[in-house]
């Protein structure tokens, strides 16, 4: 079958496309959902994630905290109705999925227990030890299960959408294993695709990263928010770029420098003592404590390595205990990858691309501009992020958006017609033909691997933790000429089943896009934010640029940029405070 | 960062070309702290773009590489360069159909994996407005051990049960039916009996233990089979000496007093 129908086609099952179906398949099991995934659902992303979901739960923390936290670590670009409405439904959603079995760490009353975090003012991170991503997506996958109106269409790699006459009307999918073209001709569709790590050479993200459901979004004209926000993670590890949790110092792990000396009471979040402490030091946001290793670096203060240079991350004073119960999971990861036991030694450490802030425009409800199609999760942007994600955020974000679109698409599909199936297989017929020309091209000497290193390359020196006029320009040059390339692109596998090289151009194809739309949407925000910073704007404008990017898809040409206010409703911008004596 | 040249002898299957497989030898400039998945890609990305392999975490969660590295089935991103020697055999795992290279057919599985019901069976759900489940620190150790499976399919490569006989469920879906069942929050392990119990479940197993040796994680699904056994035997003779008796979960009131 060439088309397949479907009420609902849901694009990725991690954690917010499995909570999209478990929401619709629990409210209305007669809809029928096509859950689409390039990957076996319990491969996705979110099975990374290590430190843990933020939630209110404890009597000495509360909504509004968690509220402040999220908004001034953000920098103040949240939209705030929405930032409200998510930290009120966060401890439902994690509670939601402890009732489905997930293995949440306790305190001894045998209650969940919570964990401190970067930025925050009170200990709200639910932690399942440090394989908290891992947890939730097994639990999510394997309760999926029990709903016989979810189908799965694994290994299944979405290329278009389907749009027409105002509205979204399916999507167009490569079958891996036969390297059949499908349409699902679907009433709605939510994408949960995550983000695009993998345009930087250097991420925690996994190889399936690649932005193929904002690129997707884009191309059908639904704009890209905020898309220069892209979040580095203080403490990967050198070399391979494995996330060494912040749970290390929400357990109370130091950052030192070469000389030995805790280097964050210099850049406004010290004094160093009394430790630990909320807020404070380590326990600082992640865009500050990058940008503070860059300068530690360009005073010479940090220490050389074979794969660039780190800090210390010291943790022996917790002991091998508290580091075997609360970050087992990290503690096998540095020793296995790197030779060092952080019960003995310090661990070496640098920043490295963790998290896309931007993302498919989408409304509080999990709507994006156009009909008929939601998007939730690491790939969408309402924005609770703004300019900076707090830490432990986003695996509570992909429950909750991921639910609410599930919710959004109930409200909305009563009222839809069917998708025109002469349609979808029109436009099944064009991505097909594209595809063709894609496998008969003659070899042009360009590669898929020539390229993407390319676009690695340029968005790392350009775009990175400080950027400048100049060094975008250059990147915006070079990620045209690579688009432009990119048309010259061949295969060397001309086969159907299981073309990985296919699937991986097509893959870079998104990443280019996303990579132009972030080095654009930089080059334009003349300003210092958050993720964002300019070396030749070093301040925050709020005059200026106290808004959203909207980054617009213009066929071969650069995106069209435009802007939207943010949303305050009750924290007018100040100044970002961290440190101080008391938490 | 020292350099070594390692001949990756990789097994390679293309069922539209080919009708069977066959080895295909690369020569792999390495650096010394990579893994197998590092000069896979190497090879992807410099010399031959045609081969077809999954992978995508690099940091041993997702499972998606496991592959069988000179003879042992391992997750191909944590195969250290050096612990191997400079020439290293890969293949696909084996007890699954080759899709292609090093790609197996997992459709079995993700049948064998729903149908030993892997989700909480609770008598009495808390309701939502009631928000979560007490559990002590020692009720989720009890099941925690078997909740680390990451699906990579070491165990299957090398039980010779599923070798033999591809009906039986195997070990990570039966160590996942264990996990259900030992969690004091669930009360249907008469529920999975069906599946678990049957001819096809854990009476098939022989116990030779190699599932546990395997694994990545340290799941080890052969304790987990032992232990199903022993709850299933205990409830078949609590059936025949005391009929009607057990409550219709089998061993509700009992779960909730064993993890404490």
């Amino acid at each position: 079958m060439e088309i397949i129908k479907t009420d609902i086609a849901i694009i990725g099952a991690g954690a917010a496309g499995l909570s999209a179906a478990i929401a619709i398949a629990e409210t209305d099991p007669t809809l029928n959902i096509s859950l689409i995934s390039k990957v076996y659902p319990m491969r996705s992303h979110t099975c990374a994630a290590e430190g843990g979901a933020a939630g209110v739960s404890k009597p000495e923390d509360s909504l509004d905290k968690h509220f402040d936290d999220t908004v001034s670590g953000g920098d103040w670009l949240c939209d705030q109705d929405a930032v409200e409405w998510f930290v009120e439904q966060a401890p439902k959603e994690l509670a939601r999925i402890e009732r489905w079995g997930c293995p949440w760490s306790r305190d001894e009353e045998g209650n969940v227990a919570v964990r401190p975090f970067g930025g925050m003012k009170v200990e709200r991170t639910w932690y399942a030890a440090d394989k908290t991503g891992f947890h939730i997506l097994h639990t999510l996958f394997q309760t999926s299960l029990q709903y016989p109106s979810i189908q799965r269409f694994d290994e299944y790699y979405s290329t278009d959408l389907i749009v027409s006459d105002g509205r979204c009307q399916g999507v167009t999918a490569i079958e891996m294993r036969s390297g059949q073209l499908k349409a699902f001709a679907a009433k709605c569709v939510i994408i949960a695709t995550g983000g695009a790590g993998r345009v930087f050479p250097f991420t925690t993200n996994g190889a399936i990263k690649t932005g193929d459901g904002m690129a997707m979004a884009y191309r059908a004209g639904v704009p890209l928010k905020d898309m220069e926000f892209v979040q580095y993670h203080p403490t990967g590890l050198p070399g391979t770029g494995i996330l060494m949790t912040e749970g290390c110092r929400g357990e109370g792990g130091l950052l030192v420098n070469k000389d030995g000396y805790r280097y964050l009471q210099d850049y406004g979040l010290g004094p160093p003592d009394p430790w630990p402490r909320n807020k404070a030091m380590e326990l600082g946001p992640r865009d500050i404590l990058s940008q503070a290793f860059w300068h530690e670096q360009q005073k010479g203060r940090t220490i050389k390595t074979p794969h660039g240079d780190v800090i210390h991350m010291d943790m022996r004073h917790l002991g091998e205990v508290l580091i075997n119960e609360r970050l087992p999971f990290v503690r096998d990861l540095a020793l296995s990858y790197l030779g060092i036991d952080m019960v003995h030694e310090p661990v070496p450490v640098r920043p490295v691309i963790h998290y896309t802030m931007g993302g498919i425009d989408t409304d509080r409800q999990a709507r994006t501009p156009l009909d008929g199609l939601f998007a939730a999760g690491e790939c969408a942007c309402v924005s609770i992020n703004g300019s900076n994600r707090l830490g432990s955020n986003s695996l509570t974000e992909c429950l909750v958006f991921g639910r609410e679109a599930g919710k959004s698409v109930i409200d909305r599909i009563t009222t839809m017609s069917d998708a025109d199936t002469t349609l979808v297989k029109q436009q099944r017929d064009k991505s097909q033909s594209e595809m063709a020309d894609l496998f008969m091209r003659e070899n042009t000497g360009e590669s898929v691997s020539g390229l993407r290193r390319e676009m690695n390359d340029t968005m790392e020196s350009g775009a990175g933790i400080y950027r400048s006029a100049d060094s975008l320009n250059e990147t915006c040059a070079t990620i045209a000429s690579l688009r432009e390339r990119f048309n010259a692109v061949t295969l060397e596998d001309k086969s159907n089943v299981f073309n990985t090289d296919l699937i991986q151009a097509l893959e870079l194809k998104s990443m280019i896009e996303v990579a132009q739309a972030m080095a654009h949407s930089a080059r334009r925000r003349d300003e210092s934010r958050g993720s964002h910073q300019r070396l030749d704007f070093t301040e925050r404008d709020d005059d200026n640029f106290l808004k959203h990017t909207l980054a617009g898809y213009r066929g071969a040409d650069a995106p069209s940029i435009d802007y939207r206010a943010v949303v305050i409703t009750k924290s007018q911008p100040a100044k970002r405070v961290y440190g101080g004596a008391k938490s | 960062m020292s350099e070594r040249q390692i001949t990756l002898e990789v097994l390679r299957y293309r069922p539209e070309s080919e009708s069977e497989p066959v080895f295909q030898s690369y020569s792999v400039p390495c650096q010394e702290e990579w893994v197998v998945l590092d000069a896979l890609n190497y090879i992807k990305d410099n010399l031959d773009r045609t081969l077809s392999y999954r992978w995508s975490c690099h940091m041993a969660v997702c499972g998606s590489c496991g592959m069988v590295i000179n003879d042992n089935p391992m997750l191909s991103c944590k195969a250290f360069l050096r612990d191997l020697p400079d020439h290293i055999r890969v293949e696909p795992l084996h007890n699954f159909p080759i899709e292609r290279d090093l790609m197996v057919e997992l459709d079995d599985f993700m049948d064998k994996l729903k149908s030993v019901k892997p989700y909480l069976i609770p008598d009495q759900p808390v309701a939502e407005e009631d928000g979560t489940y007490r559990q002590s620190s020692a009720q989720l150790k009890k099941y925690k051990p078997f909740a680390m499976c990451i699906n990579c399919m070491a165990c299957y490569s090398v039980c010779p049960q599923y070798g033999l006989n591809e009906g039986f469920v195997g070990p990570a879906a039966l160590a996942l039916a264990h996990r259900y069942n030992v969690d004091s929050r669930d009360q249907g392990r008469r529920a999975r009996e069906d599946v678990v119990a049957s001819n096809t479940g854990i009476w098939e197993c022989t116990f030779v233990g190699a599932c546990s040796e395997v694994c990545p994680k340290n799941v080890d699904p052969a304790a987990a089979i032992q232990q199903t056994k022993i709850a299933s035997t205990v409830d078949y003779f609590k059936d025949l000496l005391m009929p009607g008796k057990r409550d219709k979960s089998g061993n509700a009131k009992q779960a909730a007093g064993d993890g404490a």
